[in-house]
């Protein structure tokens, strides 16, 4: 491969460029900037001619230099005579010439002062504010429309909302229930051992569980499984214009994608509820009959003086809350979501975090409103 | 493209040639007994209904689905015999536009049409910008560097996707459906631009598609699969074709069905 060779001759009317050798990738191609820096006074605002006798290959890489070279030349009123390039090339530097290019291009490298970007951000903050509303309204809506049987949604997709959100979650949340649950038991007995009361492990898991940590637990996995899918299959609707279709068919995304889905967690979240309340008791009575020689009825009877109805409805109250926040939270971002793929992850990631803050939030409203109501 | 100095296109040598390919999905055989050769410069069309394989004839051209008989040649090399490197080496010659333009949704068009340059080159960023910006400005997208691939046009993803095929000099180029979708203006420009590349570079490009305007338009050598009988029923200059195939059902499809109704 003979290396690319550039040589500059004076010519009457300017300069004459001879490229020689291997224009190719790779290969040293000098600076178009050396080229101009290469033509004397007497040449700029003149003619720019090329010979490419001996020029052995070429590709991307003659294309950009000449490109670069052309685009110079434009802006220091030299003009170029193409005429001893070979044709192909030719045709391709016409084809990326800036004429050819789509006209109107208004994105990209500039950058907004603080101010735009702050006021930006207020009015998208705003919009989005906004648009929970809206949905929160919508989803109210077709609720009640639903209690007056005008809503329409098909009753399979509930049943089968039902049976992704209710039953196929019992292996994670037996897992993790029992888990917390033996978690919390080592964690009290650490402290109660040393007033030699191991007994009270019983009502610390027990009222912790059933109270809310059962609440919370549910909704955090329901949050993590139920409403990142919830926002990517309706993210994906969305990429793929079947949202569109079905508003332009006359039914509403809301009644039709979103109601069954919040249907099937209010009915479902209360019921895996009580499963983790029985898998956290379960894991607590583990660690208190097999690590801390607690009797198996003491356990039993010691939790069954701790804990009173009150408790089991405070705990249920949360996770039926819990139910339509994780389905609201999981919806909201899959309608909310753009047209491309990324965004389809960013849905469900986003679902995830929403979902989780407001179960945090509202188990603070609740224990706070208990408090006060001194329940 | 590693094209000599040299005005004309290369001679007639085979790049690819297809030897009794079989195509199939499970028991149901797709298609049989499928050769025909590819010869560099050409402007080679995959031709046929709906349904009939094109497009997974395109996939084991390029290596993505293995034939269930037959062998595909590469400069002689059987590609689906080749050692792993080799079968890399050759992928690294092909560039591919798929029908959406199958670009990654998570960079913008300048991202895009730099990641093969970083991977596969040992280009400075700089020299990587400016072939980048070359690439884009090829088809018509200078100045939408920055632009995602959900800020722009279906007609402008399409050639967004062919500068990202083209990033590589491949001398083999892929088109699935290149018309698809596009308006009849935006689907000449992209014929226009097709035959460009191909004379200028002297790249062999294959095209699958059932356009019959982009068909002749751009077309030098081409093969019809008939999915009646399973395999091709015609093989050459679509202009040719279309004056002289025996195969009524050729002369149908090349006249939209006209050819039927007069005989």
């Amino acid at each position: 491969m003979i290396p690319s060779e550039l040589k500059i001759d004076k010519t009457p009317d300017g300069a004459l460029l001879t490229l020689a050798g291997d224009w190719r990738l790779g290969s040293a191609i000098p600076s178009p900037d050396g080229v101009i820096a290469g033509l004397g006074a007497a040449e700029k605002g003149q003619r720019l001619a090329f010979e490419t006798g001996n020029l052995e290959g070429w590709d991307s890489g003659l294309l950009v230099f000449l490109a670069k070279l052309f685009d110079i030349c434009r802006r220091n009123g030299i003009s170029v005579d193409e005429s001893g390039l070979p044709a192909g090339v030719r045709k391709l530097i016409d084809l990326a010439s800036p004429e050819k290019q789509r006209s109107g291009v208004t994105h990209g490298g500039e950058h907004p002062s603080f101010l735009v970007w702050v006021a930006d951000t207020a009015l998208a903050q705003v919009k989005g504010a906004k648009e929970v509303l809206a949905f929160i309204g919508e989803a109210t809506l077709a609720f009640v429309k639903m209690l007056r049987g005008k809503a329409d949604f098909r009753r399979m997709d509930l049943i089968v909302t039902i049976q992704e959100t209710g039953a196929q979650a019992l292996p994670i949340v037996t897992l993790i229930s029992l888990l917390v649950g033996m978690i919390l038991a080592f964690i009290a007995s650490i402290q109660l051992k040393m007033f030699g009361a191991q007994i009270y492990v019983a009502d610390v898991v027990g009222i912790g569980i059933v109270r809310v940590m059962g609440a919370i637990m549910t909704g955090i996995i329901m949050s993590g499984r139920t409403g990142a899918a919830f926002a990517a299959q309706l993210g994906t609707m969305q990429v793929n214009e079947e949202i569109d279709a079905l508003e332009t068919l006359g039914f509403s995304p809301v009644e039709f994608l979103v109601l069954p889905r919040m249907l099937a967690l209010m009915l479902m979240m209360p019921l895996l509820c009580v499963y983790s309340d029985l898998m956290g008791v379960l894991g607590g009575m583990i660690v208190g009959v097999g690590m801390l020689d607690l009797g198996f009825m003491e356990y039993v009877h010691q939790s069954r003086s701790a804990l009173n109805l009150t408790h089991f409805l405070v705990g249920l109250f949360h996770s039926f809350v819990f139910g339509i926040l994780v389905a609201v939270a999981g919806c909201l971002r899959g309608l909310q979501c753009e047209r491309s793929a990324s965004a389809v992850g960013y849905a469900a990631t986003s679902a995830v975090v929403t979902g989780i803050v407001c179960i945090v939030v509202a188990t603070a409203i609740i224990t706070l409103s208990c408090q006060v109501l001194g329940i | 493209m590693n094209m000599p100095a040299e005005e004309s296109r290369s001679g007639k040598d085979a790049v690819i040639e297809v030897r009794g390919l079989e195509m199939s999905y499970g028991s149901f055989v797709l298609m049989r007994d499928l050769n025909f050769t590819i010869n560099r410069g050409d402007i080679f069309i995959i031709m046929g209904g709906s349904g009939c394989g094109k497009s997974t004839l395109l996939k084991m051209l390029v290596g993505l689905k293995q034939p269930a008989r037959g062998e595909i040649l590469y400069d002689g090399v059987s590609y689906w015999e080749a050692e792993h490197e080799v079968q890399e080496r050759l992928k690294r010659r092909f560039g591919i536009l798929f029908q959406s333009g199958a670009l990654w949704s998570s960079m913008t068009l300048a991202e895009n049409v730099a990641l093969p340059l970083e991977q596969y080159t040992t280009l400075p960023p700089g020299q990587i910008r400016d072939l980048v910006s070359f690439k884009l400005s090829l088809v018509g997208l200078g100045g939408f560097e920055d632009f995602y691939p959900s800020e722009i046009s279906g007609g402008m993803k399409k050639r967004a996707g062919l500068a990202r095929a083209m990033s590589l000099d491949p001398d083999l180029l892929f088109f699935d459906e290149p018309s698809a979708g596009l308006d009849p203006i935006s689907a000449r420009l992209l014929d226009d631009l097709i035959i460009e590349l191909s004379e200028s570079l002297g790249t062999t490009v294959v095209v699958v598609t059932h356009e019959l305007a982009s068909i002749f338009a751009i077309g030098t050598n081409s093969v019809f699969l008939d999915p009646d009988v399973k395999t091709m029923t015609g093989a050459g200059d679509p202009k040719r074709l279309l004056k002289e195939s025996p195969d009524p059902k050729v002369i149908n499809f090349l006249t939209r069905g006209e050819g039927a109704q007069q005989s």
